[in-house]
């Protein structure tokens, strides 16, 4: 399919990146380090999911960290403070964010604006109103919590695979589904290759731009109460600048950061991939944690010399295939 | 329904259309018709009126006065959608597809195949295998489009339009990026769909192609029709004459006298100068107290030798001398190192700044030309603009005000001054009178003698023959990238560039059937 090439450097990548730890540190190979892995970057790759719709259209949302933190301070008030039974607040603030992206969405194409600076105001917009909101950690200790932190099923090896490790492999297949294999999908790519054109050939551009903003802010709630099942609080300054790490995520997923060309798997990986990373820094214990950013931005480095490098090579005229009849 | 199969009855009727621009009027009660079943060739040059036309039959700008009607119904669409949804697809030169879509997704793009919200990928695929195939071609359609010729894009892109129940065809210059071969695979094409009763509109500038394929024309010129003929009873030289020409007035030129030119000495020399694809090897001489005129159709390729002689492209064959002396011409600084200067055709986008005052125009190339080590005083400044602001009559007298606020002859009279500014030896004009109204037609034309007189040396392009014949001493006429003939003193007049435009095409449809 589409990007392929790129997504196989990912799992090449990702692979003898696993290899090359588990050599160092033979424990890394076991489901429990796995599921841990999972569980740690749940939210990561719910989050990374919309956004690679987002990017794949020719977007960006840089307001995702803002949700995600305003979603664990929403819920954690909701329920500890008003008490709002716990599933009408996750429905009320998946309702509120969807909402919050549509409106992002909206501006963006009503006002033929750069998402950039939207999505920019959106991120302040929603961290300022997490801070109206409470400027302290708040402790959620309702009984349905630890019913969803101690439920996870056993894998082979003694690893457990947690709520919402579940549910963050739920939401990445069904992303993948809904980009490859829907109409929806391929308007998404449509957009990211030319919004003139897609338009002139009868995409709704409009409706989509609304609907792509709304799915990543969906998601960005969907991750933020993901986040307070993960901490068990609410804190206004939680997931900050994980937005970055989310673009990280997908242009190291093989998704072209100018839109056009990208997967959900590819995502998934590059998500994995940040992950181990981290991994291998607990595991050796002495190097610090912002080895993480170090070695996340040479590998995006590398990817983002690589994709020019292939976007230069499809352009060039003896790759073009020839193929008239005669 | 019934009607549009009716002989009698155009398919499509356009009647009266008008359409301005502020001021300027691109298009005057423009008739146009196209009869099902016929490919019919809409000709003329730049800023003729052609792509106006076109973008107001589909919508994509709102007419001021007439109709269009689409098999006898009044149709007034207000988007390129809404021109497909009545039947009229437009596939231009730029090929409006996605390239990093397979070629099954764009030609099924919303409106895939669907089952319980799936796309049935297998079925679009063969369906586009089958749509494809009714053009001739065979290729893998789940490949990404940009992986493919323009050719193919081209064809793909008529085929969704054909799928999508298009009626009236617009094709955009479709030839302009295809070489011989995918040609014939186009023309083979427009004639299936002409046979099965779609209509096509065949918009070209090469003139050849136009004979090879349409059976009538309409020639447009400043935003009038000029004439709709039938192509087998429509002379070359008059097609050309329709498309160029004005009625040959008697001009009185005051050019100078043949033996004259020749005691002049030379400022700059072109020997066997060119570059492959771009335009062919020409020699050309250029001297001092001369204007020469570039004369040709739309890319004959006269801009294309004016960029070549400035440096704005590298010649990859021949040498340039400048007084005599070899010089390297590689880049626009090499051409203003040696004493040229280039007023481009599109003014707006290469030339001014329009946000930029007249006087920072002015001396913007006079201060490139310096380095920035040697910054131009105010003062100094100040003195250049005035000079040339009165020098030029450039009007309102304001050198403080932004060029943007000009009208078009004056902004054509800041780029000249910037020009003059360097104190050029060669000054390379590209249609310097596009766009501009006839009081400061005549001024520029006026000019560019005076400046002539003062021992600079002109090469100026127009697609206006009548204004190349007043101020000429010598025309190069070209053809197909290619010089094909110079013409000096009394032997330039608009027969003889007409004749000379034509004279070759004969040859070369000769050429074309062996």
């Amino acid at each position: 399919m589409r990007g392929l090439p790129p997504v196989l450097i990912t799992a090449i990548v990702l692979v003898t990146g696993f290899a090359a730890c588990a050599m160092q540190f033979p424990n890394i190979a076991s489901t429990r380090v796995v599921g841990n892995l999972l569980t740690d970057n749940a939210f990561l790759g719910i989050v990374a999911t919309g956004m690679t719709f987002v990017i794949i259209s020719g977007g960006i949302d840089l307001s995702v960290g803002s949700v995600i933190g305003f979603t664990t301070v929403f819920v954690a008030l909701a329920i500890e403070r008003w008490g709002v039974p716990p599933p009408v607040a996750f429905v009320a603030i998946l309702v509120l964010s969807a909402a919050f992206g549509a409106a992002m969405g909206a501006v963006i194409h009503i006002f033929d604006l750069p998402p950039f600076i939207v999505t920019l105001a959106g991120m302040f917009l929603a961290r300022g109103a997490s801070f109206l909101l409470s400027t302290e950690s708040v402790p959620i200790t309702a009984p349905v919590y630890s019913t969803v932190s101690d439920f996870a099923l056993r894998m082979p090896g003694g690893g457990r695979l947690t709520a919402i490790a579940i549910i963050m492999l739920v939401i990445v297949i069904g992303g993948a589904l809904l980009l490859h294999l829907t109409r929806f999908g391929a308007n998404v790519y449509a957009l990211g290759g030319s919004r003139a054109t897609a338009s002139l050939m009868g995409v709704a551009v409009g409706k989509m731009t609304v609907k792509i903003y709304m799915l990543s802010s969906l998601l960005a709630g969907i991750a933020g109460i993901v986040f307070s099942f993960y901490t068990s609080a609410g804190y206004s300054l939680s997931a900050v600048g994980v937005e970055l790490d989310t673009i990280a995520a997908v242009v190291i997923g093989g998704t072209l950061l100018t839109g056009g060309q990208g997967s959900v798997i590819g995502t998934f990986l590059g998500v994995l991939i940040q992950g181990m990373i981290q991994t291998y820094i607990n595991f050796d214990g002495t190097l610090s944690s912002w080895w993480t950013k170090i070695a996340t931005g040479v590998l995006l480095f590398a990817f983002i010399a690589l994709q020019q490098a292939l976007v230069a090579l499809a352009r060039r005229p003896a790759a073009k295939r020839a193929g008239a009849a005669p | 329904m019934q009607n549009s199969l009716d002989p009698a009855m155009p398919l499509l009727e356009v009647r009266g259309i008008s359409k301005s621009f502020g001021a300027v009027h691109a298009l005057q009660e423009v008739d146009f018709t196209l009869r099902a079943g016929e490919i019919h060739a809409l000709l003329g040059e730049n800023g003729a009126g052609k792509s106006t036309l076109i973008k107001v039959v589909t919508g994509v700008f709102p007419r001021d006065a007439g109709i269009v009607r689409i098999g006898g119904e009044d149709i007034a669409p207000r988007s390129a959608k809404a021109a497909l949804a009545a039947g009229i697809a437009t596939v231009y030169q730029e090929v409006n597809l996605l390239p990093n879509l397979s070629v099954a997704q764009n030609l099924f793009l919303d409106r895939q195949p669907m089952r319980f919200g799936i796309v049935r990928e297998g079925e679009m695929r063969r369906r586009a295998k089958a749509l494809l195939a009714d053009f001739g071609l065979d290729i893998d359609v789940a490949a990404p489009l940009g992986s493919y010729s323009v050719a193919i894009q081209h064809v793909t892109a008529i085929a969704r339009a054909v799928d999508l129940s298009a009626r009236v065809l617009i094709l955009d210059e479709p030839t302009a990026s295809l070489d011989r071969h995918e040609v014939e695979i186009l023309f083979r094409i427009m004639r299936q769909l002409a046979k099965r009763g779609i209509g096509i509109v065949f918009v070209s500038h090469f003139l050849d192609q136009v004979y090879e394929i349409s059976d009538r024309i309409t020639v447009l010129r400043n935003g009038r029709l000029v004439g709709e003929r039938e192509t087998a009873s429509l002379p070359r030289l008059e097609l050309i004459r329709l498309m160029l020409g004005r009625e040959l007035a008697e001009t009185t030129s005051a050019r100078a006298s043949a033996g004259e030119h020749k005691a002049r000495e030379v400022c700059a020399s072109f020997e066997n100068f060119g570059k492959a694809g771009y335009v062919a090897p020409f020699n050309l001489e250029l001297r001092h107290g001369e204007v020469v005129g570039l004369a040709g159709l739309l890319g004959s390729g006269r801009t294309e030798t004016a960029r070549l002689v400035f440096g704005a492209e590298r010649a990859d064959r021949g040498q340039a001398r400048v007084e005599g002396t070899p010089v390297r011409l590689q880049s626009p600084r090499d051409g203003v190192r040696h004493g040229f200067g280039y007023c481009p055709e599109e003014r707006k986008t290469e030339g001014i700044v329009a946000e930029l005052t007249v006087r920072e125009n002015i001396v913007l190339a006079l201060q490139a030309k310096r380095g920035l080590h040697r910054p131009l005083s105010r003062r100094e400044q100040d003195e250049i603009a005035r000079r040339y602001v009165k020098m030029l009559d450039i009007r309102p007298a304001d050198p403080e005000r932004p060029v943007g606020l000009l009208s078009g002859g004056n902004q054509q009279k800041v780029l000249l001054a910037r020009w003059l500014a360097t104190s050029p030896r060669l000054l390379v004009l590209d249609e310097p009178t596009r766009g501009i109204d006839v009081g400061a037609h005549a001024e520029i034309i006026r000019l560019i003698r005076e400046l002539c007189d003062d021992g600079l040396s002109l090469l100026v392009i127009s697609s206006e023959l009548d204004e190349i014949v007043t101020y000429s001493d010598r025309v190069v006429v070209l053809r197909d990238r290619a010089h094909i003939e110079e013409l000096a003193g009394e032997a330039i007049d608009v027969g003889n560039i007409l004749a000379a435009i034509a004279a070759d095409s004969v040859a070369v449809a000769l050429e074309a059937h062996t």
